[in-house]
């Protein structure tokens, strides 16, 4: 097992390498954006205060730790035994708020007075404007005006919380025009701006540092496991995948233990062998793109292709540093999950447990159906968030 | 031989550098448009190879690389029309790029192909120079192809010097905080340009983004060797009357104030 201090191997290198992916592949306008948030990240993260802050705001503000749920009626069904690591209960309803907690934070330390996020679902654009509205920021969401239109419910909360939704129009106007459209307002802001990237993608620091907001999911999957089972550790490990927050955050206290398989489900769309899918993983190859080089859909030419998920959470057509790099040394699995495989999963977790979960988080949900666990095994579902948002999905299915 | 060094080595001024999307307004107006330019005397010519996620760009840039990759442009294309005219073009060209097509076309096969089609220089904001020194300074000695840095003005008095010892061209001087399209008054930033003249007295540099008409286009060159127009002819190329060899031909009249 890990020793505390001991870098791990999947650690990025000082240029934010994880293998062949990673880096900040930047223009020189951010350039120092970039060196002061990594001087100020480096600072913050050895601070007792921050840390102390940050810790009692996830407690009595987001409501962490978060429970590791015996699903028992799951367990029956799938023959094995199942916790579901329930991100959907903390506040505004996935792992989003961990965070965009710490980066507000870093940025008041900053001195930064402008908050600007992208959102696709609007998962991240809510727990952006939520700790904004907390701390009395300004708070400006980027967002794709297609992601507008059929995210409805989620504009309003961001509006109601004081934060001003930019609908974005170039492109395909989703996730990723909204994120061009963030770093172009972080080039032409660079004094008062702080930019919360929602997800382990971006330039370094970026993925590391989102990384290290999340990896509270499995800090305490370690301790409530321990006490659960005597054992603080599980056989498996599983999330879903679009940027890869959530999964990050999940596997990265167990990517050292060669004993957790980690598996993560993409948005197969229609299927990772047609146009319409965001299997990242599967169809994708090495590219440069947010700053970032990664595992990209793009063709021959290196122009990045749509994405498409029916859970908007998942629509992106890359995948960030660390699991490009854990796919490609094949420390963990990446499946991609089709839209009518993630609905039927979440019908039945609804169904046999009383859980309406996240369109994403029913990916993960799914490869119960595809990977076989023998009777004493454990296995932990990240269940990133809850599926309000997706009602109206669910409905028409 | 490299056109843009030796064109650099008469220490011109009041240097016209044009950048233009490949492959717009129409799919073959690329050959058409270096033509007239070099007809109308703009000095050097920034081809920008159309990419779908422009992040430095404003609109006007954007919209014309999604119009250039509807029209079907990519590389291959690019190269072959270049080496059409590849006789008649005595003026310096360079290439604008993000990162990406370059990479997924090969760095290596991409700046031979460049070579090959009299390219003297690449511009590729996204391409740190770490990076670049590590891994790719090689490739562009072997093809004579000039590095060509941003410089902004939060840029360090360090890494001017550095970046200014790896260019074997000019200095791409960023005018302000902004992405292309925005408003610039070059005024505004005397110290920082006669900060670079100090630092780096033999480096030609040239002032871009946001130099929008004849006004700005006067000041940088008070200020610089010259200036980068960008957005201002995607600009005259989708409003002014005319095929683009008119279009061209007006806007670099305009631009010169002559």
């Amino acid at each position: 097992m890990k020793q505390e201090n001991k870098k791990n191997k999947y650690e990025p290198d000082a240029r934010g390498f994880y293998g062949d992916f990673g880096g900040a592949f930047i223009p020189e306008m951010l350039q120092h954006n970039i060196d002061e948030l990594l001087n100020s990240y480096r600072l913050i993260i050895n601070d007792t205060s921050f840390r102390e802050e940050y810790e009692l705001l996830l407690s009595d503000y987001a409501g962490r730790p978060s429970p590791l749920y015996y699903a028992k009626r799951l367990s029956e069904r799938y023959g094995t035994c199942i916790y579901l690591k329930r991100e959907d209960l903390n506040h505004t309803g996935s792992h989003k708020i961990n965070n965009a907690l710490g980066q507000v934070l870093l940025a008041e330390r900053m001195g930064k007075k402008r908050i600007i996020a992208e959102t696709g679902a609007g998962q991240h654009g809510v727990a952006t404007a939520t700790v904004c509205a907390l701390r009395g920021l300004e708070c400006i969401v980027y967002m794709g005006a297609c992601d507008v239109a059929r995210q409805a419910p989620n504009v309003a909360r961001m509006e109601m919380l004081g934060a001003k939704v930019v609908p974005v129009n170039s492109g395909n106007k989703t996730l990723k025009d909204a994120t061009n459209e963030a770093i172009r307002d972080w080039i032409a802001h660079p004094a008062d701006t702080y930019y919360v990237i929602g997800s382990v993608v971006g330039p370094h620091p970026y993925p590391e540092m989102v990384a290290m907001f999340q990896s509270v999911i499995s800090e305490e999957i370690k301790a409530q496991l321990l006490q659960k089972t005597g054992r603080d550790y599980p056989d498996a490990v599983i999330a879903c995948v679009g940027g890869g927050s959530n999964a990050a955050g999940a596997f990265v206290n167990y990517i050292d233990n060669d004993k957790v398989r980690l598996y993560g489900a993409e948005g197969g769309g229609k299927g990772a062998d047609t146009s319409l899918t965001a299997a990242t993983m599967a169809v994708g190859t090495t590219g440069i793109l947010h700053g970032s080089m990664i595992l990209l859909m793009q063709d021959k030419y290196g122009q990045i292709t749509e994405p498409y998920s029916i859970s908007a959470g998942l629509d992106y057509p890359g995948v960030g540093p660390l699991h490009s790099h854990l796919h490609r040394t094949g420390r963990a699995e990446y499946m991609p999950v089709n839209d009518d495989e993630a609905l039927a999963a979440a019908l039945l977790t609804t169904r046999l447990e009383g859980i309406i979960p996240a369109l994403e988080s029913a990916h993960a949900l799914a490869l119960l159906e595809r990977i076989r666990f023998n009777p004493d095994e454990i296995v932990v579902v990240n269940l990133s968030g809850r599926g309000d948002k997706d009602m109206e999905t669910y409905l028409q299915k | 031989m490299n056109r843009l060094k030796d064109f650099l080595g008469k220490k011109p001024s009041d240097i016209l550098s044009v950048y233009f999307t490949a492959g717009f307004p129409s799919l073959n107006d690329t050959t058409e448009i270096i033509k007239s330019l070099q007809n109308e005397n703009a000095d050097i010519i920034e081809i920008g190879i159309p990419f779908s996620d422009p992040m430095a760009d404003g609109p006007v840039i954007q919209e014309s690389n999604e119009r250039a990759i509807k029209n079907g442009m990519n590389l291959d294309m690019l190269f072959d029309q270049l080496s059409k005219i590849r006789d008649d073009i005595t003026i310096p060209l360079v290439i604008m790029s993000y990162f990406n097509p370059v990479f997924k076309y090969g760095v290596d096969h991409f700046c031979r192909k460049c070579n090959n089609s009299g390219i003297s220089g690449l511009i590729i904001p996204d391409l740190p120079f770490e990076e670049y020194s590590e891994k790719y300074l090689r490739m562009y000695k072997e093809n004579d192809l000039c590095y060509i840095p941003l410089i902004t003005d939060k840029t360090n008095d360090e890494r001017i010097k550095m970046l200014s010892d790896a260019a074997d061209g000019f200095l791409y001087i960023v005018s302000s905080s902004i992405i292309t399209g925005g408003k610039t008054d070059v005024g505004v930033n005397r110290e920082y340009y006669s900060h670079i003249r100090e630092l780096v007295p033999q480096k030609p540099f040239l002032i871009g983004f946001g130099i929008q008409d004849s006004t700005a286009f006067s000041n940088a060159c008070r200020n610089a060797d010259g200036a980068i127009v960008g957005t201002a002819f995607i600009r005259a190329l989708t409003q002014n009357e005319g095929d683009v060899c008119k279009k061209t031909k007006k806007f670099v009249k305009d631009i010169r104030g002559k």
